[in-house]
């Protein structure tokens, strides 16, 4: 593994400027996440129209680049995606960190799988696996509406 | 004595290419300490204390041993003031929980430092729920350190026990222990110095410093894992009440009484990692065959040499500047995250810690999330600083810094 198949250019580029880094006005679902292993905080806002799709989708927080990069990627797949697409699309990426070698999702484009395909990387490090997937269950957490803190510890 | 040969004692750099600088979190072992622990179990083994076969009496023996090795290490006056824990965490807890159930009531108040590492202040925290105590933090100042004026600033007359640390495993800053304990000592009050990272860099002398409790993890120290040191002037252990319940801390066990056994036993319940205390004594005759004024001065001339170096190197920014300052080099680089940096440096082989190295508290105080943090060990060499400083501006070559 070199270590330039995990800080791939798109990952830097979108470390360094993410998308989506502010607030949604008038979100009306939201969710904190966690990282206390190295302090990172993410905090997810959805806003869904009254059809269940995501009309905006935001982070605010700080981590590193891969966690950073992650929530980018992520926010930007999921907006126009309805709520139960979006859940599979966080599965599907959830699975393919974990264990399987491709994203199978029938809502996600081509392109859009090359894109998210560029954190695979991180399957390498079991360390930092928890960077890149902290946002997508802060996500889940946030259309599940739990009220509940992602804490990176208390995950399988 | 030269130590630029000390690294071949240390199995572990048969890899040529491990840089390891991570010795603040735990330090890599000598041949001896290893070779000792499979003597032991090969050739030697039985547990201490118990039986009266010839086995027992000479795992006793060794096991008693290696206590008046520590006694003597730390010139403590009495080999009973020496007690064996499951680490240094362990060693706080019990004083903590002895300590807070026979002194403490609702009100009273317990001194740290805002430099304390989780394990000298989660075992405090208990206290506040069991006994309604409050807990005071000392300031730390811009460079990192924490100075007895802001100790004193803190002492109240509702102040019953000041635990601070030896040497902060952040900013490196050593603290002035030996006058806080004269300052505490003028008032009454109690001291406990976590000495984790003290006790692997340092001289230790107990009776000098004259602190009431000093803890001591001996897997910093070159020593095996899961094994801790209590130091305790004795007529703590003798007033403060026994901590976990079990064999071979007792004298007489009776259906409705039970007296507890003679010191260091009242401590030590259940079978201790026997092996450990008896490969620890290797450790420490491993730190005095080099002398601790050759660490000490072997440390110090990295630590200038790295600090002048990653000074001069951009956008690296060193974190805390005490005066008086122990191995550990903590630093942030402006635009990557220390997990990123930890990550890149390990592709090279340089083992560094990354995070908030268990001090929340401090990083809060300081405005950071994390930290990266180098940190030396004896058989660090200026040929590993500049492999850090090297790996270093790699990392700042990814993310295209200058």
């Amino acid at each position: 593994m070199n270590i330039k198949e995990l800080y791939q250019e798109i990952i830097l580029e979108h470390g360094k400027n993410p998308r989506n880094l502010r607030k949604t006005d008038n979100f009306n679902k939201d969710a904190k996440g966690y990282n206390p292993l190295c302090g990172d905080k993410v905090h997810v806002y959805l806003k869904l129209n009254e059809k269940k799709k995501v009309e905006d989708v935001s982070f605010e927080g700080s981590g590193c680049a891969i966690s950073m990069a992650s929530a980018s990627i992520m926010t930007d797949l999921v907006k126009g995606k309805e709520e139960e697409e979006v859940q599979e699309i966080v599965n599907d990426f959830l699975g393919m960190i974990k264990e399987n070698p491709q994203l199978k999702s029938k809502n996600l484009k081509e392109d859009e799988k090359t894109k998210l395909m560029c954190l695979s990387g991180v399957k390498q490090y079991p360390m930092r696996v928890k960077c890149a997937t902290l946002s997508w269950h802060t996500l889940t957490s946030a259309i599940e509406n739990s009220q509940e803190e992602i804490n990176t510890e208390k995950m399988d | 004595m030269n130590l630029s040969n000390i690294k071949k004692e240390f199995p572990i750099f048969n890899n040529k290419n491990l840089v390891y600088l991570d010795s603040a979190n735990s330090s890599q072992k000598p041949q001896s300490v290893i070779d000792r622990i499979n003597d032991f179990y090969s050739n030697e083994f039985s547990n201490v204390g118990r039986s009266v076969h010839a086995l027992s009496i000479a795992a006793t023996n060794n096991y008693e041993n290696t206590r008046v090795s520590v006694q003597k290490y730390i010139n403590a006056k009495n080999k009973d003031e020496i007690v064996f824990t499951k680490g240094a965490t362990e060693a706080i807890n019990l004083v903590a929980n002895t300590f807070g159930q026979k002194y403490l009531k609702e009100g009273d108040e317990i001194l740290l430092t805002e430099l304390e590492h989780h394990s000298n202040y989660v075992p405090w925290h208990y206290l506040r729920n069991l006994k309604g105590v409050k807990i005071e933090f000392a300031e730390v100042n811009d460079d990192g350190e924490v100075s007895v004026e802001s100790i004193e600033k803190k002492i109240t007359l509702k102040t019953k026990i000041i635990a601070v640390t030896h040497l902060s495993n952040v900013t490196g800053a050593i603290l002035p222990i030996k006058e806080i304990t004269k300052l505490a000592h003028s008032k009454g009050i109690p001291v406990l110095i976590d000495g984790c990272q003290g006790a692997p860099h340092l001289k230790l002398d107990m009776q000098d410093l004259d602190c009431d409790f000093y803890t001591i993890s001996c897997h910093k120290m070159y020593g095996p894992t899961g094994l801790g040191i209590l130091y305790a002037k004795k007529k703590w252990l003798e007033e403060l009440p026994p901590y976990q319940g079990g064999g071979g801390m007792i004298k007489e066990v009776k259906k409705d009484s039970i007296s507890y056994g003679d010191l260091p036993n009242k401590y030590e319940a259940g079978t201790m990692a026997t092996a450990q205390v008896v490969a620890f004594d290797q450790s420490i005759k491993f730190l005095e065959k080099i002398e601790m004024d050759n660490v000490i001065q072997h440390e110090k001339e990295l630590m200038d040499y790295a600090q002048e170096i990653l000074r001069k190197n951009n956008s690296v920014k060193l974190i805390g500047n005490p005066k008086k300052k122990g191995a550990v080099l903590s630093f942030i680089i402006e635009g990557i995250h220390p997990h990123d940096i930890a990550t890149i440096l390990d592709e090279d082989g340089v083992a560094i810690r990354a995070g908030h190295h268990c001090c929340q508290i401090l990083h809060e105080t300081l405005g950071i999330t994390a930290t990266a943090r180098a940190s030396l060990g004896v058989y660090n060499t200026k040929e590993d600083i500049d492999q850090l400083n090297f790996s270093i501006n790699k990392c700042k070559k990814i993310f295209n810094l200058k």
